[in-house]
């Protein structure tokens, strides 16, 4: 039994085409696990009864050519499943069952994937400790009352404490690294346009990326030429085409040319995240490769460019959700009264907040001096890497600026815990790759994570450099299951 | 822009004032799928029949671009000598209401598909230029229901999602009349391109109207009212009257006109006010970031070009030096495509002259009396051109063919073959009409002799006599010919 555990989703393919594990051992496994950790609170939504009858259907109809065959997989809450209660962490939308799929779900069991559940994150994807969902506090099986990270708290806090071998997530800001980073595992935000946003409940639309969440960089590789695919109800897709990054996996980085920003040492990190950072120099540069001092000097406005613009376009996306058509709809007087009642009584104080930055930054009068010099500082910081990736082939920072916090330690600061994108959130306006991953622990023996930012469309390059530190670090989980 | 002055002046104590009108046109654009959907856009189908998940916004559900309603707009474009440019962006308009399942109309804003272009009029003083200021493409909302349930509102989403154009004119239109020729004007030739079929009645042609006010020889433009979303060119002429009037009256007490919406009451037949300028929505216009940047390329306009029929203005110009037809009688007949289709077709193998007498005469009578359009007209092209052809070969005398219409109106038969089964050839055979003159003289020698003394006002009655005896079928020339002969 803990053997299947401790597998990787490599492995576990590896053991389901051999024949040595059925897709109905380990589903059931999971499945008894997810039931004892009630106490991480990561699922919203779960659908064990229906993951073994369609284990069971796998085994008895195996089909061993597909890249996830049998495999169980739960996913962030903020993709849509077909007729499976898709909830964004929202009361508003509480009861909504989607009757469509997302494309990225949908990949995933067109390659033989079988749906767990739904897994916690912060409501509508906003928030960098999953402490804004309406289902509550995740918490993270690094520490009791520790957050995961969010907005992808649940993915990661059940990847980590193995209540799934492998999920998916999305990553406006951060959503992906920073909770991967918080949980000592693995996380890819792919480039813009490489996986499809349709039926993925909207926060940003020109930041969102789903992307994959995984034990290690293999298993990465092999779930991103998975869930990455064009398509055509996407507008913002990108029609290219798709390697297959797991076969081509190569850890060999001789001649990489690797840049170290200097905009990334910010006032006040702890000397911790320094030595980190500095540990992934060292390797990288004992593997081969070139290390290089290159500047992005807009770093700075980064932060607050996001929180203009991210906030922007989810007040308007988050208009839809007015009580008329499906969710939560609170009675009113009339037409008005209805919709302040239910968008009132229906988000939560995080997701009201930003609805407010939004609808505020895009008023008359004040749209050129937020909103559009926001757009003006985008392209600004988009040029910065592009002149930095003449000179390098990769860039590498810390992934956060600190390791995992305490539940409520930041909920009445929103400003403390936004900074916590403050490595990541420039990556997303630049619509580039980055992959973190687990690279040491601090002194409280929660992990912290590296951050290593491609090119557009160059997820391999990354990849290999990811795989290439990873042999090195040899990172151990320092978990002890506190919480069976 | 031509300088021709209105003679639509309101004058009030020793003021005269002219009025100033720009439009809004929502044009629906003619498409079997919706602007960012693949739902159909058939009129009166069942309510929310044609919805898909991107219609009704559902979560996670994104727009993309129907290339089709892309090459309407740009043909339209095209169709008004209008800029089109290569490269537009869609932008969201943020508001709350019911049937904007969305919470945002997407619509162009900053940078619309269609620049400048114009459209001309053709007016009873002569032709006057109107200038487009711009057409966007944008969504149309779906429908409020208010009256079938008591209690509650319904929601249609059938609409949600069609693809409209806006046109927006120069504020160049000077009254009733020239909003008239305008709208009929744009009618025409979206009707020519096949890109709206100006249904004003199931709403494919809908305006918002914008009237301000200013005393002649005012350079300046006086403030405007917008009057919303009205839907007939009756009530937009009405409207424009009343409000004109009310914007005088304003001025004329010392009043100031406030920037405001108003509403056309149509029973009422006045406007009132909707909104003020400080209550106006403020709409967050922002990019959408679900659509990229919409780029066409010139080999894109180059294909639509091409695909462009003979528009009104050329094919009227055409009309007057091929066929010598009046600049009026032009205007009539390519006003509609289906009319100028319908002439073409008579005149093939038939006068000019007397085709067109017919159609505009006869014809149009007849479809305006049973209010057909022309595509239905009881009467086909190909059976007119005969019965022309009958006339002008001296087979049967106008009056002759006017019964025969009326008996073609009754079922598209050949004129040819009525005038056989009921033996209405004309009588040519001039030894029988002489025959049958002489009869007529020699039975009015009273009125001979009196016409001989000088009273010619008699011929008249010689003629009708004769017309008379032969029931009708006498060759009316030659009767002329023969009595004027035999009353020498």
């Amino acid at each position: 039994m803990s053997n299947i555990l401790d597998l990787t989703l490599v492995d576990l393919v590896e053991k389901i085409k051999k024949k040595d594990l059925s897709s109905k051992e380990i589903t059931k496994t999971y499945i008894e696990r997810s039931e004892k950790s009630k106490k991480l609170n990561t699922y919203i939504t779960e659908d064990f009864e229906s993951a073994l009858k369609k284990a069971d259907n796998f085994d008895n109809k195996p089909n061993f050519d597909k890249k996830l065959p049998g495999i169980p997989i739960a996913v962030k809450d903020l993709f849509c499943t077909k007729n499976i209660r898709t909830t964004a962490g929202s009361k508003i939308l509480e009861n909504f069952i989607p009757t469509y799929e997302s494309t990225v779900t949908n990949n995933l069991w067109n390659e033989g994937a079988i749906l767990l559940g739904k897994l916690n994150c912060d409501e509508f994807a906003m928030g960098s400790s999953n402490e804004t969902s309406f289902f509550g506090n995740v918490q993270s099986p690094v520490g009791e009352k520790i957050v995961p990270g969010g907005s992808s708290g649940g993915s990661a806090s059940a990847l980590a404490a193995k209540l799934t071998p492998t999920t998916i997530g999305t990553d406006t800001g951060g959503s992906i690294r920073q909770p991967a980073s918080f949980t000592g595992t693995v996380g890819l935000k792919p480039t813009y346009g490489s996986c499809s946003r349709y039926g993925i409940v909207a926060f940003a639309s020109s930041l969102d990326q789903a992307g994959p969440m995984t034990r290690d960089v293999k298993d990465c590789a092999l779930l991103f030429s998975v869930i990455s695919s064009y398509d055509s109800k996407d507008s913002t897709s990108i029609n290219f085409r798709r390697e297959d990054h797991f076969k081509k996996l190569n850890k060999s980085i001789k001649g990489k040319k690797i840049g170290i920003p200097k905009e990334y040492r910010v006032d006040g990190m702890p000397k911790e995240i320094e030595d980190l950072w500095q540990k992934g120099i060292n390797i990288a540069k004992d593997a081969g490769a070139e290390i290089i001092d290159v500047s992005l000097p807009n770093t700075n406005y980064a932060l607050p460019t996001y929180y203009i613009v991210a906030p922007a376009e989810a007040s308007s996306n988050l208009a839809r959700y007015d009580g008329v058509k499906y969710g939560f709809r609170s009675q009113g007087e009339n037409l008005i009264d209805m919709y302040e009642k239910t968008r009132s009584e229906g988000f939560g104080n995080e997701v009201k907040r930003r609805i407010m930055i939004g609808t505020y930054v895009l008023s008359s009068g004040y749209y050129d001096a937020y909103y559009l010099k926001a757009q003006k500082v985008r392209r600004l910081i988009k040029n910065d890497f592009d002149d930095v990736y003449k000179k390098v082939d990769a860039i590498l920072t810390p992934s956060t600026p600190s390791s995992a916090f305490k539940i409520g330690e930041k909920t009445n600061d929103p400003v403390s815990m936004y900074l916590n994108d403050i490595f990541t959130v420039p990556i997303n306006l630049a619509g580039l790759p980055a992959i973190s991953i687990p690279a040491g622990h601090d002194q409280k023996d929660y992990p912290l994570g590296l951050q290593i930012i491609g090119k557009a469309f160059d997820e391999q390059n990354i990849l290999n450099i990811a795989y290439s530190l990873e042999q090195e670090i040899k990172f151990k989980n320092k978990m002890n299951d506190w919480w069976l | 822009m031509s300088k021709k002055q209105s003679n639509y002046i309101i004058k009030r104590n020793q003021n005269n004032y002219e009025v100033v009108i720009g439009l809004e046109v929502h044009a629906q654009i003619l498409s079997e799928s919706k602007l960012f959907s693949s739902s159909p856009t058939k009129f009166g189908a069942e309510p929310n029949t044609q919805v898909s998940l991107v219609d009704a916004a559902f979560p996670g559900m994104l727009p993309v671009i129907n290339e089709f309603c892309i090459k309407q707009a740009v043909k339209t474009g095209l169709g008004l000598k209008a800029k089109i440019n290569k490269r537009s962006i869609f932008d969201r308009k943020n508001y709350f209401y019911a049937d904007l399942p969305q919470g945002y109309q997407i619509s162009q804003y900053k940078d619309p598909i269609v620049g400048e272009g114009f459209v001309i009029l053709d007016l009873p003083s002569g032709e006057k230029t109107i200038g487009i200021e711009r057409l966007h493409l944008e969504q149309d909302a779906g429908k409020s229901i208010h009256d079938v349930d008591p209690q509650n509102t319904l929601v249609d989403l059938n609409r949600s999602g069609v693809a409209l154009m806006e046109i927006v004119s120069k504020p160049d239109l000077r009254s009733p009349d020239e909003v008239n020729a305008y709208i009929k004007k744009l009618r025409s030739i979206m009707r020519y391109l096949g890109t709206c079929d100006g249904n004003m009645q199931e709403g494919s042609l809908r305006a918002d109207v914008n009237v301000s006010v200013r005393k002649i020889g005012e350079k300046k433009l006086g403030t405007r009212c917008e009057i919303k979303n009205v839907n007939s060119i009756k009530f937009m002429q009405m409207a424009i009257e009343h409000e004109a009037n009310r914007q005088v009256d304003v001025i004329e007490e010392g009043g100031s006109i406030d920037q405001e919406t108003r509403l056309f009451d149509t029973k009422k037949n006045e406007t009132r006010s909707m909104r003020s300028k400080e209550d106006a929505h403020d709409y967050r216009y922002f990019p959408d970031p679900d659509l990229l940047p919409l780029e066409v390329s010139d080999d894109f306009i180059n294909d639509i070009k091409r695909s462009i029929p003979e528009l009104p203005d050329e094919k009227k110009k055409r009309f007057i030096e091929k066929f010598s037809l009046s600049a009026y009688e032009a205007n009539i007949l390519v006003s509609d495509i289906e009319t100028s289709k319908y002439f073409e077709e008579v005149i093939k193998n038939s006068d000019v002259k007397l085709s067109t007498n017919w159609i505009t005469g006869e014809l149009f009578a007849l479809l305006n009396e049973k209010n057909l359009e022309i595509t239905k007209s009881p009467i086909s092209a190909k059976n007119l051109s005969k019965l022309v052809n009958l006339i002008k070969d001296g087979i049967i005398s106008g009056k002759i063919a006017k019964s025969v219409f009326e008996l073609m109106a009754k079922g598209d038969k050949n004129p040819a073959d009525i005038v056989e089964e009921k033996g209405l050839k004309q009588q040519s055979d001039p030894k029988l009409l002489e025959q049958l003159i002489d009869k007529v003289v020699s039975d009015n020698q009273d009125k001979v002799k009196e016409y001989k003394s000088g009273k010619e006002k008699l011929f008249g009655f010689f003629v009708g006599q004769a017309m008379k005896a032969s029931s009708g079928k006498a060759n009316p020339q030659l009767i002329n010919d023969i009595l004027k002969k035999k009353l020498k």
